[in-house]
C-alpha cells in the first residue's frame, strides 16, 4: 500500500509512541539485566510481606521519655521511610515507647540503619585536629597559645543546662532555648565516659565546662579548657565505646572523631543546626571546569538563621591558620567532612562532600530534610513478616481483572464494532505502558503496588477507556451531523480533546496535591493516579487519535462500512446542510421529518 | 445493538429526550432517601474503624511449629472469644502475630491468650500481649484531610476558571459529597471495616466522580453557550440536551469501568469470601455507579437550578419560550398531525434544535421535494414591528 501523504503527521506520532514504549521496555530490560531492578512490579507490604523492625528509644541516665517525643519520632521516621519514594511502609508504636516499622520487601542494611539514626547535624568550627589515637601529651599545635585568659571557674556541679544558659551569649548562636532542651538528650555530666580511665586526673570534672570570661567567637581557642584538652587526649577513635559516649552539646566545644576514624577534633560551639535546614538535595559534584567529578554531594538550603551562622563562620575562619580554617560538619557526633572554605559563603546554602555514593548521599539528604529525631534508638528485633493478605487474593484479583478486561473488550466490540478494536489496542498500549512505568518506578523510587493500588489500576481502565469512548461519541456526533468521516474525526477530536484535557487536568491536580501534602497510603494512591492520568493522555494523543486519523483514510472506515462502527446510515446521517454559525446539520432535520411522517 | 445506536441517534437529535433536568425533584427525592439511609448507617451503626487508625492489641505467639492455615486458625480462635472483631494475622519466621482491637477487660485478653495457645498448641507463656499504636495515626489523617481540603479548593478554582462560573464548581462538589456520603454509608450499613485500603478506595471514587461530572459539564457548557447565542433553548433545556447527548457515553463509560470491578466483586463474593478485595470492590462498584448517577441526575439539575435564578438566564428562558412558541405556531398549520407541535406545547423541553424550514417540505406533482420557499412565493421582507410590540 502506498503511504498516504495525509497520514504523515499521524504516522510520525505513532512512531514516536512506539519509540516511547520500546524505550520503556528497553530501559526495563537494561536495568533488570545489568542493574538491580526486577522485571515485575514491586509489591507492597500487604501483598509481599516484608521486614519488621522494633526500635527502642535509648535512655541516657535518668532521662524521661515523653509521649510527644515518641509521636514526633514516629512522624519523622515515617517521613524518612516514605522519603522521596512511595513504599507505603507502616510506622506505629508498640507498648508505649517502642516504635514498630514495617517495611515491604527486604530493605538493605543502609536503609535500616538510616531509620534509627538521630541525624543531628551541626556545623562547627575546628579548633584542633590530630591523628586519631589517644595522644599521650598535648600537641604543640595551638593548644597553649590560646589558653583562656580567665581560668575556668565553673567546676563540678555546673551542669550542662546551666552552662547552656550561661554560654549562649558568647556562643552568639541565634538558637532558641527550647531547642537546646530538645536537642540535648543527655545534659548530665558525662565526663567519666568521655575521658576513660587512663585519662588525666581532670576526668572527673566536666570536660565541657565552659570557660568563664569573654570568648570572642566559636573559633576562639579559649574554648579549649584543660578539661576539653584532657578529653581530647584521652579519646581513642578506634574504640566504639569512646565514640558512643561523645555528647554533642551545641553551645559547648566538642571533642570527637571523623567519620572514618582517622582524625580527631576539638570543635567550637555549633553555629548551624539541623533545624536550620529548609531542604536537602543530593547530586553530583561538578568540577571547576564544569566536568562531572563522579563524586556525590548533599546540598543544603538554610533558613536565614542558619545562613547567617554559616556566613559568620566561613567569613571568620578563612583568615585563620590551619586547622582552624576548617569548618566541620558533624552528623550524629561524628565529623563527616571538614572542608576549608575558600571564601565567605553567605548564600544561605551549603554543600557537603564526603565519601558519598549516590545511595548514601540520597539517604543523608532524606534524613536531613525530614529533621533530626528527638531521641536515639536501638533496634530490638528485626523480623521477616508474611503478607497480611494471602497470596491467593492477588492472583484471584488479577484473574478477576483479566475477566473484567475480556468483558470490556467484548462490550466495546459490541458497541463500536471495528472501532472497538481501536479501544482494545489503545487499552493494550496503556496497559503495557503502565506495567513498564510501575516496574520502572519500583526500581527508581521504590514504588510498590498494594492491593488498593491494584484495584485503583483496574478502575483506571474505566477512566482510560472513557477518553476513547468520549472521542468516538464525539466523532459519531459529527457523522450524525453529516460530516464526512475524515472531517468528522478532526472536528470530533477538537471537541473531545478539550473535554479529555480538562477532566484529566482535574485528576492530575488531585494526584499532585495529594502526593505533595499527604503521607503513607494516600501518597501511593496519588502516585498511581498521576501515572494513569499521564498514560491516558499519552495514549489518547499519541495512539488513539493518530490511529483513527489514519483509519479514516482507509476505505473500510472512510466510507463507513457497516461493521466499522461509523456507518453514517446507522448513525442517522444523510447529507450535509449548512446550518449557519459554522455548523452543518442534517440529523435534526431528519428527526423532525421522521417525526412528521410517523 | 442496532437499537442502542438508534437510541444514541435519537438522543443526539432530540427525537427522544429524557427529561433529566425538568424532573429534578424526583431525582432529589431518590437521592435524599439514599442520603438518609447513609446517614442512618453512619450515625446509627457507626463506622467500623480498623485498628490501623485506632491501635489495638497484639498477641505474639512464639515457638509455633505448625504454620498450616495459621491465618484462619488464629481468626477462629479469637472469634470464639470475641466474635466480630477485626483481626490482622501475619507470620514471622517463628511466630504468629495477631493484631486485634483493644480489649476492654484483662479477662478477655487472658481468654484470647488461652484460646490462641490451645489453637497453636503452645504454652500460654509463649504468647506475649502488647498494645500497639495506630500505623495511620492522627497526624497522617490530619495530613490527608489537609491535602483533601486543599485539593477541593484548587479544583473549585480550576473548574470555576475553566467553566467561567463558580456554580459549576459548587454543583460538582455537591455531587462529590453526595457520592462520598452514600459510599461511606454503605460501609457503615454493611459493617465493613475502614482500613487504609478503603480510604484509597474512597479517594478513587472521589476522582472518578469528579471526572465524570467534568465530562458531562463540558458538554453542558458547550450546549448552553450555543443556546445563549441563538436563544432557542433555555438554560435548563440546553443542559438537559447535553445530558441526553452524553448519555450514551456515560452508559458506555460506566459499563466499561464497572465490568472489571464487577468481576472482582463476583470472584471476591464466590471464591474469596469476606476480605479486603470484596470490601474494596463493593465500595468501588457502588461508588462508580453512584458517581455516574450523580453526574447525570444530581450535578446537572443542581447546576440548572442554580443558573436559572440568574436574571440573564431568566431572560434566555423568555427568549427561548418566545422562539419555541413561534416555531409551534408556524408549524401547526402546515402539519397534518401536528404531533411535534402539541408535544412542544405540552413540554417545552422536547423542542430541540429544529430547522423551521424542514418541517414544511412537501412534494410537487412530479414527486420532487419542494422547498417551502418555492411553495409560498417570494420571501417576505422583515417588517419593523410597531413600537408597542418591541
Amino acid at each position: 500500500m502506498a503511504l498516504n501523504p495525509r497520514n504523515r503527521g499521524p504516522r510520525r506520532t505513532l512512531a514516536a509512541l512506539i519509540v516511547i514504549v520500546f524505550g520503556c521496555y528497553g530501559l526495563l530490560a537494561a536495568v533488570s539485566t545489568w542493574g538491580d531492578a526486577q522485571r515485575t512490579p514491586k509489591l507492597g507490604l500487604d501483598l509481599e510481606g516484608g521486614t519488621q523492625l522494633i526500635l527502642q528509644p535509648k535512655v541516657v541516665g535518668n532521662q524521661r521519655i515523653n509521649q510527644g517525643q515518641i509521636v514526633k519520632a514516629v512522624d519523622i521516621i515515617r517521613a524518612r521511610v516514605n522519603g522521596s519514594g512511595v513504599t507505603e511502609a507502616e510506622v506505629s508504636t508498640q507498648g508505649g515507647n517502642d516504635i514498630v516499622i514495617s517495611l515491604p520487601g527486604t530493605p538493605d542494611a543502609a536503609t535500616v540503619n538510616s531509620l534509627e539514626k538521630s541525624s543531628q547535624l551541626r556545623i562547627r568550627p575546628v579548633l584542633q585536629a590530630g591523628s586519631a589515637a589517644p595522644t599521650p601529651f598535648p600537641t604543640s599545635t595551638g593548644t597553649p597559645t590560646g589558653q583562656p585568659t580567665a581560668t575556668p571557674t565553673a567546676t563540678g556541679k555546673a551542669t550542662a543546662r546551666s552552662t547552656a544558659k550561661a554560654s549562649t551569649a558568647p556562643a552568639k548562636s541565634g538558637y532558641p532555648p527550647a531547642l537546646a532542651a530538645a536537642t540535648t538528650p543527655a545534659p548530665t555530666v558525662t565526663a567519666p565516659a568521655t575521658a576513660p580511665a587512663k585519662a588525666t586526673p581532670g576526668a572527673t570534672a566536666n570536660p565541657t565546662t565552659a570557660p568563664a570570661g569573654t570568648l570572642k567567637n566559636p573559633s576562639d581557642l579559649a574554648w579549649i579548657t584543660p578539661a576539653v584538652e584532657a578529653a581530647y587526649t584521652a579519646l581513642d577513635c578506634a574504640k566504639p565505646k569512646d565514640i558512643e559516649a561523645i555528647v554533642d552539646d551545641a553551645v559547648k566545644p566538642m571533642v570527637t572523631c571523623s567519620d572514618d576514624g582517622l582524625t580527631k577534633y576539638i570543635l567550637g560551639p555549633a553555629e548551624v543546626f539541623g533545624s536550620d535546614i529548609t531542604n536537602a538535595t543530593f547530586g553530583q559534584v561538578t568540577g571547576t571546569n564544569g566536568v562531572n567529578t563522579g563524586k556525590w554531594q548533599v546540598l543544603l538550603s538554610l533558613n536565614s538563621t542558619g545562613g547567617k551562622g554559616f556566613c559568620d563562620q566561613t567569613s571568620r575562619i578563612i583568615s585563620l591558620p590551619a586547622p582552624r580554617n576548617r569548618s566541620a560538619i558533624v552528623l550524629d557526633n561524628k565529623v563527616i567532612t571538614d572542608p576549608v572554605p575558600q571564601a565567605a559563603l553567605c548564600a544561605n546554602n551549603a554543600s557537603i562532600t564526603g565519601n558519598f555514593t549516590a545511595a548514601s548521599s540520597k539517604v543523608l539528604a532524606d534524613q536531613l530534610k525530614f529533621g533530626a529525631l528527638p531521641l536515639s534508638f536501638t533496634r530490638l528485633t528485626s523480623d521477616q513478616i508474611s503478607p497480611t493478605l494471602g497470596g491467593d487474593q492477588l492472583t484471584r484479583g488479577l484473574i478477576a481483572g483479566a475477566i473484567g478486561l475480556l468483558l470490556v473488550v467484548a462490550y466495546s466490540l459490541f458497541q463500536y464494532r471495528a472501532l472497538g478494536l481501536v479501544t482494545v489496542s489503545s487499552l493494550i498500549i496503556a496497559g503495557s505502558l503502565t506495567y513498564a512505568a510501575v516496574t520502572l518506578f519500583g526500581w527508581s523510587t521504590g514504588f510498590r503496588l498494594t492491593m488498593a493500588g491494584v484495584t485503583g489500576l483496574i478502575v483506571s481502565i474505566g477512566i482510560v477507556a472513557d477518553s476513547f469512548i468520549l472521542y468516538f461519541e464525539r466523532v459519531r456526533d459529527e457523522v450524525r451531523d453529516g460530516r464526512a468521516l475524515g472531517a468528522a474525526v478532526e472536528t470530533g477530536w477538537n471537541r473531545a480533546r478539550r473535554t479529555i484535557l480538562i477532566s484529566d487536568a482535574v485528576n492530575f491536580l488531585a494526584a499532585v496535591v495529594l502526593y505533595a501534602l499527604a503521607a503513607s497510603n494516600v501518597r501511593g494512591f496519588a502516585f498511581t493516579l498521576m501515572l494513569t492520568t499521564i498514560i491516558d493522555i499519552i495514549v489518547v494523543f499519541m495512539f488513539t487519535h493518530p490511529l483513527l486519523s489514519i483509519l479514516a483514510t482507509t476505505k473500510f472506515f472512510g466510507e463507513g462500512h457497516k461493521w466499522s462502527g461509523l456507518d453514517p446510515k446507522r448513525l442517522g446521517a444523510r447529507k450535509v446542510t449548512y446550518a449557519g454559525r459554522g455548523r452543518v446539520t442534517i440529523a435534526a432535520r431528519r428527526a423532525a421529518t421522521e417525526g412528521n411522517q410517523s | 445493538m442496532s437499537s442502542f445506536a438508534e437510541f444514541g441517534n435519537d438522543l443526539y437529535t432530540g427525537k427522544r429526550s429524557i427529561d433529566f433536568v425538568g424532573r429534578q425533584k424526583t431525582w432529589y427525592a431518590v437521592s435524599a432517601v439514599l442520603l438518609v439511609l447513609a446517614t442512618i448507617g453512619l450515625f446509627g451503626r457507626g463506622l467500623n474503624i480498623g485498628l490501623e487508625f485506632r491501635g489495638g492489641s497484639e498477641f505474639r505467639i512464639s515457638s509455633v511449629t505448625n504454620f498450616d492455615n495459621f491465618e484462619a486458625r488464629a481468626k477462629t480462635a479469637v472469634g470464639t472469644v470475641n466474635p466480630g472483631s477485626n483481626i490482622v494475622v501475619t507470620k514471622t519466621s517463628n511466630a504468629v502475630r495477631v493484631q486485634t482491637e483493644t480489649f476492654q477487660s484483662t479477662l478477655l485478653t487472658a481468654k484470647v491468650n488461652s484460646a490462641l495457645a490451645r489453637e497453636f498448641k503452645v504454652s500460654v507463656n509463649s504468647i506475649s500481649a502488647n498494645t500497639i499504636g495506630p500505623s495511620w495515626g492522627a497526624s497522617v489523617s490530619r495530613q490527608a484531610i489537609t491535602a483533601l481540603i486543599w485539593f477541593l479548593i484548587l479544583v473549585s478554582l480550576v473548574l470555576a476558571a475553566y467553566f467561567r462560573t463558580w456554580k459549576m464548581s459548587l454543583a460538582a462538589l455537591i455531587a462529590l459529597a453526595h457520592d462520598l456520603v452514600i459510599t461511606i454509608g454503605i460501609y457503615a450499613l454493611a459493617g465493613f471495616e475502614i482500613t487504609p485500603a478503603s480510604v484509597v478506595g474512597f479517594l478513587t471514587i472521589l476522582g472518578y466522580s469528579l471526572y465524570d461530572t467534568v465530562v458531562v459539564f463540558d458538554k453542558v457548557r458547550e450546549n448552553t453557550r450555543e443556546a445563549e447565542g441563538n436563544g432557542r433553548l433555555s438554560y435548563s433545556q440546553a443542559a438537559n440536551q447535553a445530558v441526553n447527548q452524553t448519555l450514551v457515553r456515560s452508559i458506555n463509560t460506566s459499563v466499561v469501568a464497572l465490568l472489571p470491578v464487577a468481576s472482582i466483586l463476583g470472584i471476591g463474593f464466590f471464591l474469596l469470601g469476606p476480605g479486603t478485595l470484596l470490601d474494596l470492590s463493593l465500595a468501588l462498584f457502588v461508588g462508580i455507579a453512584v458517581g455516574t448517577y450523580s453526574s447525570i441526575f444530581i450535578a446537572t439539575p443542581v447546576l440548572a437550578d442554580l443558573r436559572e435564578r440568574e436574571p440573564a438566564m431568566q431572560q434566555l428562558k423568555k427568549r427561548a419560550e418566545r422562539y419555541q412558541a413561534s416555531q409551534a405556531r408556524q408549524e401547526s398549520p402546515a402539519l397534518s398531525g401536528a404531533q411535534t407541535a402539541t408535544e412542544a406545547g405540552q413540554d417545552g423541553t422536547d423542542i430541540q434544535d429544529r430547522d423551521p424550514v424542514s418541517a414544511r417540505t412537501s412534494t410537487s406533482v412530479s414527486g420532487r421535494t419542494l422547498h417551502p420557499y418555492v411553495q409560498t412565493g417570494p420571501r417576505n421582507q422583515p417588517k419593523r414591528p410597531p413600537k408597542s410590540k418591541r
